[in-house]
Order: C-alpha cells, then sequence, then structure tokens
C-alpha cells in the first residue's frame, strides 16, 4: 500500500495498491442501506416474536416466542376452524344417523353414502386388523365383501355382530364327539365333495354317512347349507371359513372351534372370536350403525 | 464482409449507425442491431404527440382494450356473458362452460397466442408492443392525460422544474387523481370478471367488498398507477422479458421502421448558402430530432434496430410531416428490412421457414381448439376399481368386482345418469340407484359386476362400464375397464 495519495480530490478511500490501483468510496444508494438496516430491525423482531432460541428453560419446555406463537398452535388452530366446519355442516346428517334405524339408513342413499364415507377411518382403526382394508378377510378371519356370512347378512344382523359380538363354536370330532379317525378323514373327502356339488357321488357314500352319524346336518343342514345363521358355515359352496385344502378342513373337524376343556382351549381347536365392540367404539350409538352400513356395502349385504 | 454486395457502401464518414457493419446474410442479434443499447438516460421521456397514419393506427388498435372494460357488462340468458367462478370452478363464456377438467384448452390458446406473437414478431417486427400491449396503451392513455392537464412536453419540463407551488400541485394533484381513478378501474373491470359486475358495483357503495377483492382491486390499481404513469417506457426495456425475446425473433427479413442511412446520411441543418459558396452536401436528414422527439421510449431510431424500439412507428409520421414540409419523398424512416437496404429482394412469406413454422403450429392449436370446443363431452367419467379386495369369490360360484364410478355432468341441464356395464356374456352387474347430478357437479355410485367363475379364461378381462344421461340418451359415455379375477392355471 502506498503511502502517499496522489489522487486526494477523487474521493478514494487512501488504500492504493501497486502504484495506481485504489479503492473509491461508493456507497450504495440509500433506498439500499435503508432496507440493509430494516432487515436487521427485522431479525431482532423475528428473534424476540418466533420461538427463535433453540434452548429449553429449567422444566424442559422451549423457549417460547413474547407471543407464545408456535407452529403447531396455529396449524391446531386451523384444525379446529375446519373440524368445526365439519361438524356444523353435517351435523344433520349425524343426527339422522343417530335416530334413523340402519335399515332406514339403507333406504336413503344420499344417508348411506356418508355413512360409507365416514366410516373408513373408523373401519381403518377398529375392523381392518383383522377383515383386511375393503373387507378383503385374511387367512382365518372372514371375508366381509363376498356375499357368504355365517352370522346372517341383513343390516340388522351386521349390525347386531359388530354391536354384540360372536363367538364361533363347533364341537370336535361331530356333535358327540365319537368319530373316528377314519371316519373323520371320510367326512372329509365328503364335504369338500358337497363344495364341489359332488355330495352325491357314490364314492363319497361312507363320508355322506358319517355326516349323519356325526350330527352335522343339526348345524351345517341336510346338504350342507345352514338352515338359519346361527355361525355354521355353508358347507355347500366355494367360500371355506379357515381353508379349502384337506388338511385345513381335517383338522377343523378334528378339533372343532372354540372347544375347551376345562376351561381352557384344547391343542389344535381353533378360536374365532369376534370381540362386541360396544364398549370398545368411541360414540358407539351411531358409529355400529354406521360401520354396519359400510360393511353392508363392501359387496354382499343382504 | 468483402462481398460488397452484403454490405452497405458509404462514401461519408462514420455515422455511429449499424448499418454501416450490417451484414445481412448473418442473423446473429448484433448485426441485427437489437444489442446496441442506447436508451434515454435523461430522465422522463415527455414524448411529443403528431398527427399521422401511425398515430391513427395506434388509436385504433388500442381501441380493442375498450372490450375488457365493457366485457363484464354484457349479460347472456340472464348471467354475466364471461364469468369465470372460482368457487364453483365453471367458466362461462357465453354459451359456453368450460369445467377445470377442460383446462387443456386453455393451454392451446396459450400456444396459439405466442404463435401468434412469433409470427406476427418474424414479419413486422414488435407489432404487439408498438400498438396492442397494455403498458403501451396504458401509458399511451396516461401520457395523453398528462398532456391535457400540463400541456405540451416543454411546459411539462418547465412544469417539472419549477419549484413546488400551490399552482403546479394542483396540475400534479388533477393528473394523479385521473391516474388512480384510471388504475381503479383497470383492477376494479379484472376482479368483475370474477364476480358479477353489478354486485360488485353495488356492494362498493355499501363497502362490503370483500379482503381478497379490496386486495386484489387496490394492488392491480396501485400497479396500473405506477406501471402506465411513473415506470411507463422503463418497464419495456427493463422488466418485460417479452421485449428481449421478441427482440430475438427479428431478422434482416422482418420489416421494421428505419431510418434510410444511404438517403439520409449525411446528416445536417438546411443553411442559407451565401452567394459564391458551395452548399454542402447533405443527405435528406436534417437532424431535426422530431424523430426522437416524439418517441415514447426515447430512442434515437438512427442508430438502427434496437432493444428499446417498441416498433410503434411514431417516427415515422414525425419524418414524413418534416419530408412534406421540405418537398422531399417520405419515407427516409419507413417500414423496411434490413435485407431490402442490403438490396436484396425479400422472399415471399410463405417461402420463409420461421413463418411457415409458426403459422403452422398457429393453425394447428386453432383446429384442436375448434374441434375441442364442438366436441367437448357433456359427460365425463372415471371408474376406480377397487383395489382391496381386488375380487371377491361369491356365494353362487361367481367372482364379482366393485367399482365406484364418478360422473361429473358438464352440462347445462341436470342429469339422470344410469351406469352400466356389459363384457362377457354371462355378466351380470349391480349399481346404486340412478344418479341426479345437477350442472358442474360430480355424482358417485358404486358399481358391482359378477361373472361365473368358469367363464372367465383370463385373470383380467376387458368389460365397458357405460353411463347414459336418461333425460338425453345421446350424452353418454364409455369407459373401458378391466375386471379382475383369480389366476386361471
Amino acid at each position: 500500500m502506498a503511502h502517499k495519495n496522489p489522487w486526494p480530490d477523487e474521493g478514494n478511500t487512501g488504500h492504493i495498491w501497486d502504484e495506481d490501483l485504489r479503492e473509491l468510496d461508493n456507497p450504495p444508494p440509500l433506498w439500499w442501506m435503508l432496507s440493509f438496516y430494516a432487515g436487521f430491525i427485522m431479525i431482532i423482531f423475528y428473534t424476540l416474536y418466533y420461538p427463535t432460541i433453540p434452548l429449553t428453560n429449567a422444566s424442559g419446555e422451549f423457549t417460547k416466542g413474547m407471543t407464545g406463537w408456535t407452529q403447531i398452535n396455529e396449524y391446531q388452530d386451523d384444525f379446529k376452524v375446519l373440524k368445526d366446519w365439519r361438524t356444523a355442516k353435517f351435523a344433520d346428517k349425524e343426527e339422522q344417523l343417530a335416530s334413523l334405524s340402519v335399515e332406514d339408513i339403507l333406504k336413503d342413499e344420499e344417508l348411506r353414502s356418508y355413512a360409507v364415507a365416514t366410516s373408513k377411518a373408523l373401519y381403518g382403526d377398529y375392523c381392518a386388523a383383522c377383515h383386511a382394508s375393503g373387507g378383503a378377510g385374511i387367512t382365518n378371519f372372514p371375508v366381509l365383501a363376498d356375499d357368504d356370512w355365517l352370522w346372517g347378512g341383513s343390516i340388522a344382523q351386521i349390525e347386531a355382530t359388530i354391536a354384540n359380538g360372536r363367538i364361533g363354536n363347533m364341537p370336535a370330532k361331530g356333535m358327540m364327539g365319537n368319530l373316528s379317525d377314519q371316519e373323520i378323514s371320510d367326512v372329509t373327502d365328503y364335504v369338500i365333495a358337497l363344495s364341489e356339488g359332488k355330495g352325491d357321488d357314490v364314492a363319497y357314500a361312507a363320508g355322506k354317512a358319517v355326516y349323519t352319524k356325526g350330527m352335522c346336518m343339526a348345524c351345517h343342514g341336510p346338504a350342507g347349507t345352514p338352515m338359519a345363521p346361527t355361525g355354521a358355515a355353508n358347507l355347500a359352496d366355494g367360500i371355506w371359513r379357515f381353508g379349502s385344502d384337506r388338511d385345513t378342513v381335517l383338522s377343523v373337524i378334528k378339533n372343532g372351534v372354540n372347544v375347551k376343556k376345562n376351561g381352557v382351549h384344547i391343542e389344535g381347536t381353533r378360536q374365532a372370536v369376534m370381540p362386541s365392540f360396544k364398549e370398545r367404539l368411541p360414540n358407539a350409538d351411531v358409529n355400529i350403525k354406521r360401520l354396519a352400513v359400510y360393511v353392508h356395502s363392501l359387496g354382499g349385504g343382504q | 464482409m468483402s462481398d460488397s454486395k452484403n454490405k452497405v457502401a458509404h462514401d461519408f464518414g462514420p455515422t455511429g449507425s449499424v448499418l454501416e457493419q450490417m451484414d445481412t446474410h448473418n442473423k446473429n442479434l448484433e448485426n441485427i442491431g437489437v444489442e446496441i443499447l442506447p436508451i434515454h438516460t435523461g430522465g422522463t421521456v415527455h414524448a411529443k404527440r403528431i398527427p399521422g397514419f401511425f398515430r391513427t393506427l395506434k388509436w385504433i388498435v388500442a381501441s380493442a382494450w375498450l372490450l375488457f372494460f365493457i366485457g363484464p357488462y354484457l349479460r347472456w340468458n340472464g348471467h354475466q356473458a364471461i364469468l369465470f367462478e372460482l368457487e364453483s370452478r365453471q367458466f362461462h363464456i357465453f354459451n359456453l362452460t368450460i369445467l377445470p377438467q377442460d383446462i387443456w384448452m386453455l393451454t392451446l390458446v396459450l400456444l396459439f397466442c405466442s404463435m401468434l406473437l412469433a409470427a406476427s414478431t418474424t414479419v413486422g417486427g414488435r407489432l404487439w408492443c408498438g400498438y396492442a400491449c397494455f403498458q403501451t396503451v396504458w401509458t399511451d392513455v396516461f401520457t395523453w392525460v398528462e398532456e391535457k392537464i400540463e400541456g405540451q412536453p416543454n411546459k411539462r419540463i418547465k412544469l417539472e422544474k419549477a419549484p413546488m407551488s400551490i399552482n403546479k400541485f394542483w396540475i400534479k394533484f388533477k393528473k394523479h387523481v385521473v391516474w388512480l381513478f384510471l388504475g381503479f378501474l383497470t383492477g376494479f373491470t379484472f376482479v368483475a370478471y370474477f364476480v358479477d359486475a353489478f354486485d360488485l358495483w353495488g356492494r362498493l357503495f355499501h363497502f362490503e367488498w370483500t379482503l381478497v377483492e379490496t386486495g386484489i382491486i387496490v394492488a392491480l390499481g396501485l400497479a396500473t398507477y405506477f406501471f402506465a404513469g411513473i415506470l411507463r417506457e422503463q418497464t419495456c426495456i427493463g422488466f418485460c422479458p417479452y421485449a428481449r425475446i421478441q427482440g430475438a425473433m427479428i431478422d434482416t427479413q422482418t420489416e421494421l421502421p428505419t431510418y434510410d442511412l444511404e438517403r439520409g446520411e449525411p446528416r445536417g441543418r438546411l443553411k442559407r448558402v451565401k452567394p459564391g459558396e458551395k452548399a454542402p452536401e447533405l443527405g435528406d436528414c436534417i437532424d431535426c430530432n422530431l424523430c426522437v422527439a416524439v418517441c415514447p421510449t426515447g430512442v434515437d431510431i438512427r442508430y438502427g434496430q434496437q432493444f428499446g424500439c417498441i416498433t410503434c412507428g411514431l417516427c415515422i409520421d414525425a419524418c414524413n410531416s418534416v419530408m412534406e414540409k421540405l418537398k422531399k419523398p417520405k419515407g427516409l424512416i419507413r417500414y423496411a428490412s434490413l435485407a431490402e437496404f442490403g438490396g436484396e429482394e425479400l422472399p415471399a412469406l410463405w417461402k420463409r421457414p420461421r413463418v411457415i413454422v409458426y403459422v403452422g403450429i398457429m393453425f394447428a392449436a386453432l383446429a384442436m381448439l375448434v374441434w375441442g370446443a364442438f366436441n367437448m363431452a357433456a359427460i365425463d367419467v372415471k371408474a376406480l376399481h377397487e383395489r382391496s379386495p381386488l375380487y371377491v369369490q361369491m356365494s353362487n360360484g361367481t367372482i364379482q368386482n366393485k367399482w365406484t364410478v364418478k360422473v361429473v355432468n358438464k352440462g347445462n341441464e341436470p342429469m339422470k345418469a344410469e351406469v352400466t356395464a356389459t363384457g362377457p356374456q354371462d355378466l351380470t352387474f349391480k349399481s346404486g340407484s340412478i344418479l341426479n347430478i345437477q350442472p358442474g357437479n360430480v355424482g358417485s355410485v358404486t358399481l358391482y359386476v359378477q361373472i361365473p367363475k368358469k367363464t372367465l379364461t383370463d385373470a383380467s378381462t376387458p368389460i365397458v362400464i357405460k353411463v347414459v344421461d336418461l333425460n338425453n340418451p345421446v350424452v353418454f359415455e364409455e369407459y373401458e375397464s378391466n375386471f379382475i379375477g383369480p389366476k386361471v392355471p
């Protein structure tokens, strides 16, 4: 840096290098400087107003801004507005759901679609764990989208099932529990033939006799179709409660469903229980109706 | 440059014009001249107004913008003829109702307009900038107001320099009030395309505008005031991207207001020649600077085409008026291409590749628009196949699939939509009740389709879902979907 300033009048800063390379004093325009300062003031305001400082206080809370504003509060306030709006908008529909019977709800197309549309989250939370989304069913848990109902597919029966729950019940080794292994094997072949429409074939005569002897028809009906929806599976159709392969069918006949000895499930028995949702569901009065309509509309309601 | 045919010959000294170095075969920006930057830096441009052909043409073209102000008051079948209802997402243009589903037509409109811009610019320079652009037109009107209130340019400059006085304040005040009013009208008219215009006027006097309406009208009004009143040509020079894009679309065959360098130079003022003295040999340009004085962007056209020039032709009017007084032929500044000055013939319009391509795309877009307007279906169907479960085995041995069918009524009449399905022979279906859908609304119904398992030959079977408007059976839509079944071994 030179020590002499040969250009004293040009307004340079006196910083001169290499004889003539010098730094001039060209201040930025006033408006630019003002916005720069305004930016600084903004930073101070921002720091004070918003929760800026990333430290906790003695009780473990984060440092709040002067007004206590937080993003989550703003979100929750906004969400409350939406929720209130929704509640107000559909208040009359909710009222109708509460006051009408499920049959009447089903008859009113608009109300029915409202019930279906508002059921999805509820179904996902309370039903889908076993019945899968859309009522697709999981192995050992019934499909809800078909028209094969153990306990009846009318809307009232579905409502009762959801409200009170169901406990499956099938004795092991026939009604009296007296079938031999050979007889069980024969009747297994017979019921599989029933589902294929070949129950009257001579080849399955032995099984057919066991079907009568074991008093299977008491629940499953004389030709595999139950007389009334009492939880017994329809053996004449292609839908199986626990699985269609021979081993599974045989195991069910041998060990039954929910068979207990001294209050404990015997080994190999199927445990088929649907819990009651009367107490489990929030706002159960309305929500059971809502879910009943939803399940009825999945594809097989009667 | 050695080829004399491509070079404008001069026997006079340098004039600073780009035409001197012009190579008409080279189409680089530099050679066309749009990149030279002699812009007006002397404060506000106070352009003189001179009557003439282009001045009249400018007013005629500008008056098309009156339609913008009249538009909201037109009625059609009891509602506003042009109304963009944002809340219900319906755009009414006379008899046509456009729903968001048809917004693809907007892209065609934009394509058509951008190609029109490109084509017109290639042929005649910045025609949009010079005559039709709202920035140009509004600035023109604002400066016209200024002239009516403050007087001719010299008076205006004097007033600007004068110290503030009650008189000056009063004159300026009047001008700004008129400007703000014009800005308000602009903002108001814009908003009136989105809400009912008469209703908007009515609510103005009851102070019942919504926050959004007030915000947009005030913001647009102030923007109009700022851009057309204060910024004026600086917008074209400094802000507008199209100005630069259009500059790049000009080539040596584009007809632009151009100064005839050979005829005009060497320029010089006419002087009385004393007897015995030899008159200096001068070109036709008398260097009166009138072409600069009338220029709304303050450029000197004699430098050649440049990016500040919006090719409005006002300098042509000015120069012609002078030439008339001098009894010389008009057209010292005229619409001509650089190729013409280079001694070349202009190829016919349909022989210029750029024009062909631009116009081709333009008409393709237009054809699709017309096709779209006439074939816009009154019904829109979407069928969503249930994904969980994809299919269900029913107790009677059939397979069932489920669809949620959504039907949009795009027409102007209520619709009674019936949903049916066709496919393999044994197909049966069950759908909910017939949908009653109001115009512009969506109806949704669940469709169950059953096909016997033994009929299915593939895991996926094509079926057709048909939706018919029972009120008007010519309105229908077929939706192709796939029926999913178990894997067939």
